[in-house]
């Protein structure tokens, strides 16, 4: 199983890079649980979840070769 | 030669906008919120474009460090007011439009009696305050509204509350982001920095997205965020739907939207000690405080009234550990959601100080005094 993730704006700043891939995780709730881990920053984070360019609410299986992108606000203008 | 024609010859030569879409764009009307990075490219476009009616909000003045990306001004525009600024320039620029300014801060009192003015709105605000009042007073009068923000060497752009023609579905900013992020983890241009062709190209980009909803033409960007890299030179696109979890607690009509708290609502999870103007101009005088200024260096405005040590919220981390203050500690910014983040880095530093931010920040101080 290869996932693909990409992270935006001050997400991507707090892990670090912009695209990466991971393996074997089930669904989003265990990915954000597996990132927090890494990555205690993003627990204060609000961010959008979108599972191959669709935006989702709730928790969402994840399937091989799916591309998950993290998409946090920006205020400036 | 008809000249009036050949000020928009290039652009009627298209053929999906010719003369009868070129009308529909002289008679179009659009309000573009925030004279600053986004909504100088915009309205510069616009006004190039022949956009019948344009209203420009800002009741910011022009500063040093605006320059670098706010490219209606120059350097005789400094501390003049932008939304007549720019309505200056892009007057001169096309005299054949009207333009309407708004030299004042856009709230929830008078958002609506300006917004129902105009058909469709660019939000190039630079705070979730004013982003999410604009995009509630969008739904409430049924305005198309064109997005747009930058941070860095990205940015997004989205069009809200505009009927897709083929899903039949209409989305907003709170679909994407139903709660706005905790003050501490929200940050600004003023506090990370944006390359200066960023908002060029997202404002730039509105401006598009405006025109092609004016005219009828394209696909607009209804129901979608496109996120634009340009260190890693990727497009990247969100497809937004309706979120149902996000439509309990905000203002669904008039009356609610007159007594939301916006600044609140973006600051609710965010607790620190604020100081009103008046308790700090009767503590400044009796007490022996700390004062600091976390603006960044050449902001405006300049402070002789009172001493204080200037150190800028991007440096403020690495040099936490040489401050040496009083007991009593007032922060301020420009206007007090700097300051804000300030205390908080400074209270867990200087445990035994008690931290105020100046509320209003000192925008509001210089107002009073």
């Amino acid at each position: 199983m290869e996932i693909n993730l990409l992270a935006f704006g001050q997400i991507a700043e707090i892990t670090g890079k912009s695209a990466w891939k991971i393996s074997e995780v089930k669904d989003t709730n265990s990915l954000i649980k597996k990132l927090e881990e890494k990555f205690p920053s993003l627990v204060k984070m609000k961010y959008s979840i979108a599972v191959n360019k669709k935006v989702i609410q709730e928790n969402t299986t994840i399937n091989d070769k799916d591309t998950i992108a993290l998409l946090p606000p920006f205020s400036g203008g | 030669m008809n000249l009036d024609n050949n000020r928009y010859q290039r652009q009627i030569q298209l053929k999906e906008i010719g003369q009868l879409g070129q009308d529909k764009i002289a008679q179009a009307k659009l309000l573009v919120i925030g004279a600053g990075g986004l909504g100088c490219p915009a309205l510069q476009y616009l006004a190039a474009a022949g956009v019948g009616t344009i209203g420009v909000v800002d009741f910011d003045v022009v500063e040093l460090s605006n320059l670098q990306r706010q490219i209606l001004y120059n350097l005789d525009d400094i501390g003049k007011p932008k939304a007549t600024t720019a309505a200056g320039k892009i007057k001169a620029l096309n005299p054949d439009i009207k333009i309407e300014t708004y030299n004042f801060q856009i709230t929830n009192k008078n958002a609506l009696e300006i917004l129902e003015n105009y058909d469709v709105i660019i939000d190039g605000s630079d705070n979730f305050a004013t982003r999410y009042l604009i995009n509630d007073a969008c739904i409430i009068l049924n305005r198309p509204l064109i997005y747009g923000a930058v941070l860095r060497f990205e940015g997004q752009i989205g069009v809200f509350n505009y009927r897709d023609f083929e899903t039949n579905i209409k989305t907003n900013y709170r679909d994407l982001f139903p709660k706005p992020p905790n003050l501490d983890s929200a940050i600004s241009c003023n506090d990370v920095g944006v390359l200066g062709v960023i908002p060029g190209i997202i404002g730039t980009m509105q401006a598009t997205e405006a025109l092609k909803i004016i005219t009828g033409i394209g696909k607009s960007l209804a129901n979608k965020i496109l996120s634009y890299n340009a260190l890693e030179n990727t497009f990247y696109d969100f497809e937004i739907a309706a979120n149902e979890n996000t439509n309990s607690d905000f203002p669904k009509n008039k009356t609610e939207f007159l007594t939301f708290n916006y600044e609140w609502f973006c600051n609710a999870n965010f607790d620190v000690e604020t100081i009103s103007i008046e308790e700090f101009d009767t503590v400044r005088k009796q007490e022996t405080i700390t004062i600091i200024d976390v603006r960044e260096k050449g902001e405006l405005p300049f402070v002789d009234e009172f001493p204080f040590i200037h150190i800028p919220l991007s440096e403020l981390e690495k040099t936490l550990s040489t401050i040496t203050a009083k007991n009593k500690i007032v922060v301020y910014c420009k206007s007090g959601q700097r300051s804000a983040k300030a205390v908080q880095l400074l209270k867990e530093k200087l445990s035994n100080c008690q931290v105020f931010s100046l509320k209003g920040g000192i925008e509001a101080w210089k107002n009073i005094n």
